[in-house]
């Protein structure tokens, strides 16, 4: 009996251990720039006469598809400004570390950028790991772009700043753009507790839907340790008959509850934010369900206009897939920096925090033409303001709606 | 109408937790150990049946069946290597950390192996299920299957413990082992057993966790070996019927909690409720409480 408790307690005990250290295994993945940079890096490292950029994002893990977006998308503009005669005729070196979404290893990810000489931010891509790395930068006083982490404290300082929406810009947009659309008259909320992200933008999805003409039906919670498992929350949101769930999460939670809810017969609309772009792209998931979902971004890869094509082909040429949103966010973070650069006037050798100090006033000066948006300004907080725009899923491809 | 959905939903996920904590409750009954690795055979089951389905093209059924020979092999190979000769350590606690490494060992072998990419798990149960009630109250297929193939492996288990010459020799070996051994039994030979019927349920397991919610990690296994191990001492450790009521259990209680008090809350009602059992009956619900004469 003794002996028996003593084993539980044990148990238990080694239990809290694992799930303290969950999450542990770490892969590291550093992308050496294309050859005529390896070429580069080579001959002139010894002095500083190239601008250092450091990119962090996941490549490996569940949002792995913005990583390597915002990878290839920052590789795609460093190699055109550099083939073009660089920023002010410096060249740029670029490296990209793995964060796996993960707040601790995206900070030895960015001490291992630091350890190699970085001089400018571009990341993280996701919201928690970038809220803790936004906070060696400030120490550092390091510039720091970030293309596409929404949450308010991942760009609380002011040596950070974004090229995306924030949170509460997300929730609120949503909300405004299917109330004036008219999309949905019941709404059910599926959202992740556990996540920034998520409960940001849920927080002010829910403030704004009171001033829209349509009611949010149910709001269901879930949290990293139980996002497999979504029948009970669907079933809710069923219940409250609800036409249209909205799903302020990322995709591959969001490919679990299309699939269930198809499992369960349910059949709403669905809306998300920028988290649901890459949903096609998840393996075995039977894209058809995700016909007629329709998602916030400031990008799609079927618009238009010349730049897009441009970007859209150059992309595919040189990585063999569509570009998502996060490819064209980061795309622009390179050609912001490249602006900002060139207004101040800032050089390679200058010391990180004088590039930082210079850059911080420069941002607020510029006014960029980019894929996800055109004038598009900072203001000191470091949000920029440009337009929204929403896409729908139709035939496996985004349409401008 | 949706409590009972609710009702099968929970019984589905509690005939999985419940296949899990067979596992964890047969090889403490029999070695008095608890083996922190199950979890992870659960995954690298997981990934065989996905690997065989989507990779090599095989049938659902061939695919699980060569996932129940690679587990029952990775976990007979696991006691010989790792817990065998630890077996009479001067510490209980040698082996109880050395399955911890064994759990951790396996997680990052397939994140070397699969990668940390989530993949989706492809339908390994053709069968769409039906719809009761003018299309309110839909059971999927997997529900269905997830809940017989609980009760087929109990009623197998129970049988096998209780009539063959195997069975026997568990028993035996769970009582007492040395007597066990002076009578003549290879109480080696009867833990390997164990442990090749508990991974060979963790490798079916994994199927029916993966085609329930199809997402697959190398960490897939983790969360619900916790609380495979959480039914087992709720219903009583070491008890096999403990396992089958304190998997279901533990199961409607997660999904009840999550429909009836909060969405978030589910993990916290689960463990609240363990704490609660075991403080009024230390032993588990059916648990046994054996006298330790001295």
């Amino acid at each position: 009996m003794k002996k028996f408790t003593k084993f539980v307690s044990l148990a238990l005990a080694s239990v809290l251990v694992i799930s303290s250290f969950a999450g542990c295994g770490s892969k590291e993945e550093s992308t050496a720039t294309n050859d005529s940079q390896d070429a580069a890096e080579t001959s002139e490292s010894t002095g500083a006469d190239t601008f250092k950029i450091g990119g962090i994002g996941p490549v490996t893990g569940g949002a792995a598809a913005y990583g390597t977006a915002v990878k290839n998308g920052i590789q795609l503009a460093v190699d055109e400004i550099n083939a073009a005669g660089g920023i002010n005729g410096k060249q740029i070196e670029y490296k990209f570390e793995d964060d796996e979404h993960n707040a601790e290893k995206a900070v030895n990810a960015y001490n291992t950028l630091k350890d190699w000489g970085m001089q400018l931010l571009i990341g993280t891509v996701t919201s928690a790991p970038c809220t803790a790395v936004v906070e060696k930068t400030k120490e550092d006083n390091m510039f720091q772009l970030t293309p596409s982490a929404t949450a308010v404290e991942s760009i609380q300082y002011d040596n950070a700043f974004r090229i995306c929406f924030s949170d509460p810009n997300q929730g609120t947009e949503s909300a405004k753009y299917i109330g004036e659309n008219g999309l949905a008259e019941k709404i059910a909320v599926i959202y992740d507790s556990s996540d920034v992200y998520s409960s940001g933008i849920y927080a002010n999805f829910a403030a704004e839907a009171e001033n829209q003409p349509f009611e949010i039906v149910a709001a269901e919670a879930f949290t990293a340790d139980s996002k497999t498992d979504f029948t009970v929350q669907l079933q809710k949101a069923k219940d409250a008959n609800a036409d249209m769930i909205f799903l302020p999460i990322y995709y591959q939670e969001a490919s679990l509850i299309l699939t269930q809810a198809d499992k369960m017969g349910y059949k709403p609309s669905f809306f998300g934010c920028d988290g649901l772009d890459g949903i096609l792209g998840v393996e075995n998931f039977d894209a058809a369900l995700a016909e007629g979902a329709m998602l916030l971004t400031p990008f799609t890869a079927g618009a238009e206009d010349d730049a897009t094509q441009a970007f859209v082909t150059a992309y595919e040429e040189a990585f063999g897939e569509t570009p998502i949103q996060f490819a064209a966010d980061a795309y622009d973070c390179v050609y912001a920096i490249k602006a900002a650069i060139e207004s101040a006037n800032v050089t390679p050798d200058m010391s990180v925090s004088d590039i930082c100090d210079a850059l911080k006033t420069a941002m607020t000066e510029i006014t960029m033409d980019g894929l996800t948006g055109s004038g598009i300004t900072w203001s000191a907080d470091g949000e920029p303001s440009k337009e929204a725009k929403a896409v729908v899923i139709e035939n496996g491809e985004y349409k401008v709606m | 109408m949706s409590f009972i959905s609710y009702l099968i939903n929970g019984i589905s996920l509690g005939s999985v937790y419940a296949i899990i904590a067979l596992g964890y409750t047969m090889v403490y009954g029999i070695a008095k150990m608890l083996n922190f690795a199950h979890g992870d055979v659960i995954m690298i089951g997981a990934y065989v049946v996905l690997m065989g389905m989507t990779k090599a093209g095989l049938s659902p059924i061939l695919a699980v069946l060569i996932a129940v020979i690679i587990c029952t092999v990775l976990g007979v190979t696991v006691e010989r290597v790792a817990y065998r000769p630890l077996r009479n350590a001067a510490s209980p606690l040698a082996v109880l950390i050395t399955a911890i490494g064994v759990s951790y060992l396996l997680q990052n072998l397939a994140l070397l192996i699969f990668g940390a990419n989530t993949q989706s798990f492809p339908t390994a149960i053709a069968w769409k299920g039906f719809s009761l009630a003018g299309g309110t109250l839909n059971i999927s297929g997997e529900t269905v299957i997830t809940i017989a193939a609980c009760i087929v492996i109990m009623v197998a288990l129970t049988l096998f413990v209780q009539k063959t010459k195997q069975g026997q020799a568990m028993r035996a070996v769970s009582e007492d082992r040395g007597a066990a051994q002076l009578m003549g039994i290879n109480v080696n030979g009867t833990i390997a057993l164990t442990f090749a019927i508990g991974s060979a349920l963790a490798a079916i397991a994994g199927v029916l966790l993966c085609s329930a919610y199809p997402s697959l990690t190398p960490y897939t296994g983790a969360m619900p070996g916790i609380k495979a191990f959480v039914a087992a001492v709720f219903g009583g450790i070491g008890s096999i019927p403990g396992a089958l009521i304190g998997g279901i259990l533990l199961g409607i209680i997660e999904i009840m909690g999550k429909a009836y008090i909060s969405s978030q809350m589910a993990d916290a009602i689960v463990f609240a409720v363990l704490i609660i059992v075991l403080l009024v009956k230390p032993t588990g619900l059916l648990g046994k409480n054996i006298q330790e004469k001295v």
